[in-house]
């Protein structure tokens, strides 16, 4: 973990609610699954964002409009400051990946998923992605799946595009192993449908982000862990569902 | 050069910052950030007899100017804090630390309470009575004096290291629970623990907090702390910790005019990892602000 004080040199939309925000001047090490910790003017907690993106020192997160403070966050201009805890978390092991891994992500799980990809393709993997989504109008970054040279397949809810349904209406035939990343009904859901291994990243609320205040501990079958410091991924097999 | 040092209860700190109960872990998570030995000392996570997983989640949530927490005292029990947690803290802090001990039973803390006073490097015992007393229908020791004053009695009787009762501010009268401490034979008093509160997720109508309630800490709670710091310090003869909302050096100088001799800083170190190294490095700057050559000269200076 590192503080940085990092200058906000993109943060526009890429549908409705959903933002993308670029950072510069990052020094620490970010691996795909760790997260960043957010200060923003006004609020007493940081904000807990994902890493979707990190090279030559600039980070790249998306975030999606939920509540005041992410509301507030759309509305930093390019040019501020920003004070945010870096490289929190475990984050992905990628060694674990075989040669055909399979990443699935549901709405703002779909970001994580996007440097994981980039860097299990860097390693020469079969990268298979789908990505969940409501409605055509949220979805975000399939080109740029696609780009890295993911086979994507895309899912909404209300068939407004790509497979009608859930993530797991579209899973492929077979892959090494699984990643993954979304609502906690959506892992659930997973968790049965998908017979190989592989890991999940959670959600939790936090007090610090870095292990100190035990504001959020699971249970695990190995025991109470920390979201934030032990995960946010846990081994599929570890989750007690 | 200013002079920082402060004496608590027979031991000399460099410093008077002392990161609180609950917010610094075991100290090792902060050691990987910067030398923790800058510190007064620190408050290690509230201890219990046994090891706890605490409550379900959400444990946290947010308010203005602060923060509500309801751990639940998460921790891997006494025996596991012995042979696990003080090893491993020993290899980056050289200081005497304070060892926060909670109990649900006089029994727990006497137990918890005469397993740590064999440890070496535990300078302190800091006897937390705000939890519920699982034998007085589930009320916490730190409302009823007669329960504090018997929790305290307890402790004392199995320690010879100086015995700190930490007192919870919901109750009307503090200054009668921290007297019945002080006669019970308590060697210092700290407070606050956290104010209850609760929030509402206007989505859903529900309580944010899992266990629907939970303690409120952080930059808002510092007048009623530092009101009651003063009411305390005032009326007992023995010293007092003063903690609830600082998250400055001006702060700290504020509590101990208000008659702290030592302050500890709580939320102010989960927003802020470096919180505690920076109000340590920003504190000679602020007393020579105030013209404060000795730290020690303040204490109780508003009474
Ligand atoms: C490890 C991790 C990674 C995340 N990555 C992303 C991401 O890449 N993109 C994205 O859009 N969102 C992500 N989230 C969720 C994001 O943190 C929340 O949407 C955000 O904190 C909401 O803040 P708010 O002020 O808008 O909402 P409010 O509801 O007003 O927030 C109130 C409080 O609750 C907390 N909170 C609310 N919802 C969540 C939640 N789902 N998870 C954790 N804390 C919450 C807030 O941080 C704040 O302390 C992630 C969460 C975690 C834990
Ligand atoms: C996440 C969290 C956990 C806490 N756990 C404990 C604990 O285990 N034992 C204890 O005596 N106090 C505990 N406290 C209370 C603090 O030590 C302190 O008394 C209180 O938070 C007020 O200080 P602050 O406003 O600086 O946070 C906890 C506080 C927080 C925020
Ligand atoms: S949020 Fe503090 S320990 Fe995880």
């Amino acid at each position: 973990m590192k503080q940085e004080l990092l200058t906000v040199i993109e943060n526009a939309p890429l549908t409705d609610a959903v933002y993308r925000m670029r950072l510069s001047g990052c020094a620490g090490e970010n691996r795909p699954g760790q997260f960043v910790n957010i200060r923003l003017e006004g609020f007493y907690l940081r904000r807990p964002i994902s890493v979707c993106d990190f090279e030559n020192g600039v980070l790249t997160i998306i975030y999606k409009a939920v509540g005041r403070g992410t509301d507030a966050m759309t509305r930093v201009a390019p040019g501020e400051k920003l004070d945010v805890l870096t490289g929190l978390g475990n984050g992905y092991d990628l060694s674990a990946a075989g040669e055909a891994p399979l990443l699935v992500g549901g709405g703002v799980g779909v970001p994580p998923l996007y440097y994981l990809a980039k860097e299990l393709i860097k390693r020469g993997k079969a990268v298979s992605a789908v990505l969940g989504f409501n409605a055509a109008s949220e979805i975000f970054y399939e080109d740029e799946f696609r780009a890295l040279g993911a086979s994507v397949a895309v899912t909404t809810v209300d068939g407004s595009r790509g497979i009608k349904g859930f993530v797991t209406d579209a899973l492929p035939e077979s892959a090494t192993y699984l990643y993954a990343c979304g609502p906690l009904p959506m892992l659930k859901a997973l968790t049965k449908a998908c017979p190989v291994s592989g890991e999940l990243s959670l959600e939790e609320r936090m007090g610090c982000g870095f292990g100190a205040c035990m504001g959020c501990s699971i249970m695990t079958k190995s025991g109470a862990k920390r979201v934030c410091k032990d995960g946010p991924v846990f081994g599929k097999e570890e989750l007690p569902w | 050069m200013v002079n920082t040092k402060v004496d608590l209860l027979g031991i000399t700190l460099d410093n008077p910052i002392i990161p609180a109960s609950g917010t610094f872990g075991y100290g090792y998570e902060f050691a990987e950030l910067y030398d923790i030995n800058c510190l007064g000392t620190f408050s290690f996570k509230g201890t219990t007899r046994e090891p706890r997983f605490g409550n379900p989640t959400p444990r946290i949530a947010e308010c203005t100017a602060g923060m509500i927490n309801a751990v639940g005292l998460q921790n891997p029990g006494v025996e596991k804090v012995i042979s696990e947690e003080l090893p491993k803290l020993k290899k980056v802090f050289s200081k005497p630390v304070m060892a926060n001990v909670s109990g649900f039973s006089v029994e727990d803390y006497a137990y918890t309470c005469a397993l740590l006073d064999r440890e070496e490097q535990v300078g302190w015992l800091e006897v937390n009575v705000s939890c519920p007393n699982v034998h007085g229908g589930g009320m916490s020791f730190g409302t009823d004096p007669n329960a504090a004053a018997e929790v305290t009695r307890a402790v004392k009787a199995v320690t010879k290291k100086p015995v700190i009762v930490k007192l919870s501010p919901n109750v009307t009268d503090i200054v009668s629970i921290a007297r019945a401490c002080e006669d019970a034979g308590a060697d210092g008093i700290s407070l606050i623990n956290t104010l209850l509160g609760m929030r509402i997720d206007l989505k859903t109508g529900r309580p944010v907090i899992a266990n629907t309630m939970g303690g409120f800490s952080g930059p808002a709670i510092f007048p009623v702390a530092l009101r009651m710091v003063y009411q305390v310090s005032k009326a007992l003869s023995i010293p007092v910790v003063g903690m609830g909302g600082v998250a400055s050096a001006e702060e700290v100088i504020e509590m101990m005019m208000a008659g702290a001799v030592a302050v500890e800083i709580g939320a102010a170190n989960l927003v802020d990892p470096f919180a505690s190294k920076k109000i340590v490095e920003a504190l000679p700057a602020a007393m020579e602000k105030y013209g404060i050559q000795k730290l020690e000269d303040i204490i109780g200076k508003a009474h």
